[in-house]
């Protein structure tokens, strides 16, 4: 699966809400209607990062994923993002 | 679209051990419809006096945000004949719990549709179980297709794009598929196929109404070539046997992810399940709504891991589960077997050698039919019986499919 670029700045669509569940979170996009997931609680902080962060390579580093994670948690933000639960910001 | 790590779990498996809040909350409003539907799940007729009030009802919309439900599907009755129903959705929407809800039309006025339109966070489905009056209304009631049909017209010229024309599956109407995408289409709406499940009063006419067994594989090959264009509510999982899995979560959500708050604040493990055995508290507990669905006892029994009974050697039970829990405790069939609508036949077998006065059948706990149309027992021609005055939608539940669209690996 293609990831996003994340060297660029990202942040959740402003009509995506989060609520966090034991296995991760949910998100839903008020807008599509469209619910999500997120399998663990390591994306999630990644996700929550997002808005502070530069990009998306730091906001994974500030949630503690390997270097060598870092292209499945690319393919998750890309899935995410394709899916408008991300969109890209101007940093 | 599912975001996640590979090495992650099913996310199936995950979501049986239940949620911090639902994810399909059906909220009926009041027992009181303007109609009588023959199949109606949630018997409905008459206002109960005990009806939580506009303050109690906005109590329970606080507890809803601050848990992040997202969204609720409200039902009925006939949710827009209680006179707080506007506010009661304003209210939801401004505390940011998203509202979906069912009704039969009869207020849906050009001026309640153009309002609807101007409300991003509302979804209006409208409940139609015939593609023609004729075959509707010999269930619905006469009129009632008309009611639907004008409801929709005016959805449609206030611009309410993608509204949902809600249909309740039977052996009448799946001939009539492709008629209702027709109509769907012509509104600019989408078309949602659900299963009739024997609650409520659709126990009384559930076996002479519930699609017969060559009906059930031409809806399977319909929602197959249609795919996530139908919404379903993941309510067919049971026909995922015939070989591939439908879209949508492939489980019995009772408890997990799905659960009901009727309209005198009593919470069920699910729509179709209204009866003592499903109940697992009442909002207006010292806990609320938080506490019956993070506390209760009955659902954390729903949360632990089921076994699979009868079916557990069934080639077909990772995806069928032994189908709908409430379609088997209706029909009197033993929990931890197979669906009454089971497609390898199980259930057909198991119907067979009830008694055939369908008596020690559970019955609903409440029951709010007119007292002028009392609950039928036993075979009922459907096409006699009918008052002007009397139906209601058989809204559901855990039905808006929020996974629409969602694969799970
Ligand atoms: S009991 Fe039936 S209708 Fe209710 S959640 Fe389970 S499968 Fe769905
Ligand atoms: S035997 Fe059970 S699991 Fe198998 S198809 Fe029938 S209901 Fe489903």
């Amino acid at each position: 699966m293609p990831g996003i670029d994340i060297d660029r700045a990202w942040d959740l669509h402003p009509r995506v809400s989060v609520r966090p569940e034991p296995f991760g979170a949910l998100l839903y996009h008020f807008g599509t209607r469209r619910l999500s997931f997120l399998k663990d609680r390591r994306l999630l902080d990644v996700v929550r990062n997002l808005r502070d962060a530069p990009t998306a390579r730091d906001a994974c580093a500030r949630a503690g994923v390997p270097v060598s994670d870092l292209p499945r948690y690319g393919a998750a933000l890309g899935a995410l993002a394709r899916s408008s639960m991300l969109v890209e910001r101007t940093p | 679209m599912t975001a996640g790590t590979p090495a992650a779990t099913r996310l199936a498996d995950l979501f049986e051990y239940g949620l911090d809040a639902p994810i399909c909350l059906t909220w009926e409003l009041t027992y009181a419809c303007n109609l009588s539907c023959d199949h109606c799940l949630s018997s409905s007729g008459r206002r109960d006096p005990r009806e939580l009030s506009t303050a109690e009802a906005k109590a329970v919309i606080d507890e809803l945000e601050a848990m992040q439900v997202f969204y609720v599907n409200i039902g009925g009755g006939e949710p827009t004949v209680r006179p707080d129903f506007w506010e009661l959705l304003d209210y939801a929407t401004a505390h940011h719990v998203g509202v979906k809800f069912s009704t039969n039309g009869v207020r849906i006025t050009p001026e309640a549709a153009r309002r609807l339109a101007a409300n991003d966070y509302v979804d209006v489905q409208v409940s139609l179980d015939g593609a023609t009056a004729e075959v509707n209304d010999a269930l619905r009631g006469p009129g009632s297709y008309d009611t639907a049909a004008r409801a929709m017209r005016h959805l449609a010229d206030a611009g309410v794009r993608g509204f949902k024309l809600s249909v309740v599956c039977t052996r009448h109407n799946i001939p009539q598929l492709d008629a209702f995408k027709a109509i769907a289409d012509e509104h600019g709406a989408q078309l949602r196929l659900t299963r009739l499940r024997p609650s409520g009063r659709g126990a009384d006419v559930w076996d002479e109404l519930h699609p017969a067994p060559g009906q059930q594989r031409e809806l399977y090959d319909w929602l197959l070539a249609h795919g996530d264009r139908v919404l379903t509510g993941d309510s067919f999982f049971h026909l995922s046997a015939y070989g591939e899995a439908l879209p949508g979560l492939n489980l019995c959500g009772a408890g997990r992810v799905v659960c009901l708050i009727d309209p005198v604040g009593d919470v069920y493990a699910c729509p179709f399940a209204i009866h003592d055995e499903f109940l697992a508290g009442n909002v207006r507990e010292p806990g609320g709504f938080t506490g019956v669905w993070r506390e209760s006892e009955l659902f954390r029994g729903l949360r632990e891991p089921q076994t699979g009974g009868a079916c557990a050697a069934c080639g077909f039970h990772d995806s069928c589960k032994g189908g709908c829990m409430a379609a088997k405790f209706f029909t009197g069939l033993p929990l931890d077997g197979p669906d009454p609508e089971c497609v390898q036949g199980h259930g057909e077998a198991l119907l067979a050698g009830r008694s055939a006065d369908r008596s020690g059948l559970p019955r609903p706990r409440a029951d709010h039919s007119r007292r002028a149309a009392p609950p039928r027992r036993g075979p009922v021609p459907v096409k006699l019986t009918r008052r002007a005055d009397l139906d209601r939608p058989p809204v559901s539940a855990c039905e808006e499919n929020p996974l629409a669209g969602l694969r799970l690996p």
